[in-house]
């Protein structure tokens, strides 16, 4: 109606804070931000029965690592300490390419894989290691995380090694930059050395 | 003559207008960050320490199977054994591959193979049922797992 005017009253906004905290204190109590992390592995395809077993390996291929039920270690024959693990398995993944009839390190091959061949040459001697890990039914979790950690730490170590003698940067920052030259030689890298290891069957022995 | 007068001086009340304007700010900000915690947990774990942790991304390719002690209220029922905890029961290794199944059929087909599965186990457990879940999870052809660990701040890997 065109004269009368009515005057609307304005709501109250004093207690829109109040809901808002209210809110507020619902998400503080309700938001985790915790960031998931951990270590990533791949298990082995289950076996099938038809499948023949793989060829048997070299022992001198192989760093055995061993846990017991009383979280001892040993490693290759020898007692260890899971502090030391990461340098012997190191010293085992780098072997001595010059001088290959050393038993205790492993063999080398000559890769025909284009991509190694296009950056490291045609005859860079590629390590067959192997990393054998046993552990009882009764080893500590926190022991074989432990070891797998000094695993992983002992390849990722080897590979900065190997990409910086090559390429003088890290492995790390070769896989994540932004470049695919780089991201090829972090492929190359890991060719050379991939991470190989194997989870034996695990055993009840105790002791 | 006086220039000021002497007495009480009124301050002016400090606005507080701009306050629901904040409040929502940050209101907003923890709306956008929440995740809901879908599952209670019923055991409880220490989470191991590691040095070369990745980080796990895209939650919702993530299933989790928690192993530990049962909670302290439910020890007078379950014992103080580590049991293993899939979504919110408790659980034994014969039903991981009815849970590795749930967990396919509720992810689009594209995505399955991407699926990882994080296993958050105790520090005190013994690997006799680490080792279990795993074959478990091997003959269900769900191999992507993730062994939850926090990133260990100083250099050596306490044990």
């Amino acid at each position: 109606m065109a004269g009368s005017k009515r005057q609307i009253q304005e709501i109250n906004a004093g207690s829109m804070a109040d809901i808002a905290f209210l809110l507020l204190i619902f998400f503080l109590v309700t938001t985790t931000m915790d960031v998931d992390t951990g270590l990533m592995r791949v298990l082995p395809p289950p076996i099938l029965e038809d499948v023949p077993p793989p060829p048997p390996v070299n022992k001198r291929n192989v760093f055995v690592v061993l846990a017991n039920s009383a979280d001892n270690l040993l490693v290759e024959d020898d007692y260890m300490k899971v502090e030391d693990l990461k340098d012997a398995a190191k010293q085992f993944i780098i072997g001595e390419p010059n001088n290959p009839g050393n038993e205790r390190f492993p063999e080398f091959k000559v890769s025909e894989d284009p991509l190694i061949i296009k950056y490291f040459g045609a005859n860079y001697p590629i390590s067959k290691q192997i990393v054998s890990l046993q552990n009882d039914r009764g080893t500590s979790y926190q022991l074989y995380i432990a070891i797998q950690d000094q695993l992983a730490t002992a390849y990722s170590e080897v590979r900065d090694q190997v990409a910086m003698s090559q390429f003088g940067k890290k492995y790390d920052e070769l896989k994540e930059s932004k470049s695919k030259e780089d991201n090829e030689k972090a492929k190359a890298v890991r060719k050379l050395i991939p991470q190989r290891i194997s989870e034996a069957e695990p055993k009840e022995i105790g002791g | 003559m006086q220039i000021r007068k002497k007495g009480k001086k009124t301050v002016p009340p400090v606005s507080t207008a701009s306050l629901p304007d904040i409040v929502f700010m940050l209101l907003f900000f923890f709306m956008v960050t929440t995740v809901m915690r879908e599952t209670s947990l019923k055991v409880q774990h220490v989470i191991p320490k590691a040095k070369q942790v990745a980080k796990l991304e895209r939650k919702s390719l993530v299933a989790y199977i928690h192993i530990g002690p049962p909670l302290k209220p439910l020890q007078s029922i379950m014992g103080t054994e580590p049991r293993i905890q899939l979504d919110d029961a408790f659980a034994t290794p014969a039903d991981i591959p009815t849970f590795v199944e749930s967990v396919k059929s509720e992810t689009n087909e594209a995505e399955v193979p991407l699926l990882t599965y994080s296993l958050k186990v105790d520090v005190k457990t013994k690997m006799g049922i680490v080792v279990d879940v795993k074959q478990e999870l091997r003959k269900a052809n769900a191999l992507k797992i993730n062994y939850s660990t926090s990133r260990a701040i100083d250099k050596v890997v306490e044990l």
